[in-house]
């Protein structure tokens, strides 16, 4: 028999079309409205009809079922569903799975989604928990450590005292974020400028967490649509080609809790990285721009040397002299991400993504031919890579 | 996750980790160590994932360690816990093993509150040992930690 091929997926398929709902504090359509709304916005940008749709991929915590979402879209028949756990890891692996329906022929059209009353609804910590799942929480929420803020706050600290990192460094991405979002008019902070002194002084949320340290509480939908890559090129929008998709649960690590390993800070990303450079034509040098989850400022440090971007410690000084901001080097978060467009589990990162690679970014990056977005560091994750 | 008689969330005991509150109970730190490579681990789990052993005991470890981090939570927070905010919570790893951390709250007595401590005298790699609350109402005594030696002026 011969080899597999290894690379099955490169540039295989596309992402067509995106589409979204207004993202605010609070929008009065129920999540299963808002995700039916969504997905036929994607539909209409990629200019294919709901009824062509044959795959459908969600996160585990989505609360509108493939079912509900085939009968309110009307879709045709569905070939393939599939979702992917772990909350804010799990964006990019839900279009991955779409993207893997689709490359190996399992649908023709696939549609992935995101649809989230974060902003109307109760914080998730304030729920009682009891389920299987909730194991590591039993032996930290007890004790105190509560919230997800909390559970990377004490990751944060370890980190700022191992390599040197500052509340200046933490600044610089929630700066940058705000500075895109006020360059886009659909951002939640689009209006909100945000100055170093009045993030210094902001309130403790979890020391060295503050305020501005933490992402929106949003309501809103996003959705993507992938097909192959000809048809994709048939489609009226500039394909956004997925060039490498990888996810990563490193050795013995827990999610969010992930104090019971040997080396805590080399979290999900840098396993998901490995594959995902293993895949690609391109290395971190090629790339020109980045959507990197930051449910918390931290995370986009620590994601900064998963992915290759700087050695391991050195996330921290990556950040320093605008570097991550529109004009560095490495712009991340250029429609504010979820620090300041929305929060919406890190789907709106896929679809800046796309506009990036379209050219139709607010802060749109010269020359912007490759875009990493990544999903939740320290949580089991997955990241894409999209070529123009 | 329930609440006892002041609010506080209740671990949750299972046939797994029930010799880990056995110990607290006793007075005792203990954890899982498997019985044919006698690796220690935490959390508890039926398999060992180095020697894919399922025979494992608790067995009573020094309960010295040190530091590995810590926050200062600050509301908003479930209700009980956000009267006593800000309060620090603590990750501490153990003397027996690198890998091998507890979470809980750095304590100035055995029973004492969990925002006793100011938390700017906190310092990672601190030295402390483990210290048991009274059983709640639901009979479970909860891990705190101790300094080794009262702070000196700084
Ligand atoms: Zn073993």
């Amino acid at each position: 028999m011969p080899p597999a091929p290894r690379h099955l997926l490169k540039d295989a398929t596309a992402i067509a079309g995106i589409g979204q709902t207004a993202l605010a504090k609070h929008l009065d359509p129920s999540e299963t409205e808002l995700a039916a709304t969504a997905v036929t916005a994607a539909l209409g940008d990629a200019g294919i009809a709901p009824s062509e749709v044959d795959a459908l991929c969600s996160y585990t915590m989505e609360a509108t079922d493939e079912v509900e979402l085939a009968r309110n879209v009307g879709t045709g028949d569905i070939t393939f569903f599939g979702q992917v756990g772990y909350g804010g890891g799990a964006g990019c692996g839900v279009v991955g799975l779409a993207a893997m329906a689709v490359a190996t022929g399992q649908a023709r059209v696939a549609v992935a989604w995101r649809s989230r009353k974060r902003g109307s609804g109760p914080r998730p910590w304030t729920r009682p928990i009891a389920a299987p799942g909730d194991v590591p929480m039993r032996w930290t929420r007890p004790t105190g450590l509560l919230r997800p803020v909390d559970e990377v706050a004490m990751l944060t600290r370890r980190y700022m005292h191992e390599f040197g990192a500052t509340r200046n460094h933490l600044a610089n991405v929630a700066l940058a974020c705000r500075l895109h979002a006020n360059r886009n008019p659909g951002a939640v902070m689009y209006d909100r400028p945000l100055t170093r002194d009045e993030y210094l002084a902001a309130r403790w949320i979890s020391e060295p967490l503050c305020l501005y340290d933490n992402c929106l509480e949003t309501d809103g939908a996003l959705a993507v649509v992938v097909v192959a890559a000809e048809r994709a090129r048939d489609c009226p929008q500039r394909p956004a080609y997925i060039h490498a998709f990888a996810q990563g649960l490193p050795r013995q690590s827990q999610t969010m809790t992930n104090y019971f390993c040997e080396d805590p800070l080399r979290g999900p990303s840098w396993t998901a990285a490995q594959l995902l450079w293993d895949r690609a034509d391109v290395s971190p040098a090629d790339v020109k721009v980045a959507q990197i989850y930051d449910a918390f400022t931290p995370l986009v440090l620590m994601s900064l040397e998963g992915y290759g971007f700087c050695k391991r410690g050195e996330g921290a000084a990556f950040t320093e002299g605008g570097n991550i901001a529109l004009g560095g080097t490495l712009p991340v978060n250029t429609s504010g991400g979820g620090l300041s467009e929305a929060y919406v589990h890190g789907f709106n990162l896929i679809t800046e993504g796309v506009r990036q690679i379209r050219g139709t970014s607010t802060s749109q990056v010269d020359g912007a031919d490759v875009c990493l977005v990544t999903s939740g560091e320290g949580v089991p994750t997955s990241a894409l890579l999209l070529r123009s | 996750m329930a609440t006892d008689e002041r609010g506080m969330l209740i671990p949750v005991i299972d046939d797994e980790n029930a010799g880990f509150w056995e110990g607290t109970a006793a007075g005792e730190l203990r954890v899982q160590r498997c019985t044919r490579c006698e690796r220690l681990r935490f959390p508890p789990r039926p398999m060992c994932p180095w020697c894919h052993s399922c025979h494992r005991q608790f067995v009573t470890v020094s309960g010295n360690g040190a530091i590995w981090s810590f926050v200062v939570a600050h509301p908003p927070l479930l209700p009980a816990y956000a009267a006593l905010a800000p309060y620090n919570v603590v990750v501490v790893t153990l003397d027996e093993d690198p890998a091998l951390r507890m979470v809980s709250n750095l304590v100035t007595r055995p029973g004492g509150p969990v925002n006793e401590v100011d938390p700017a005298t906190i310092r990672i790699g601190e030295h402390v040992r483990a210290v048991f609350d009274p059983p709640n109402g639901a009979g479970i005594a909860m891990l705190r930690w101790m300094r080794e030696a009262p702070v000196t002026g700084s």
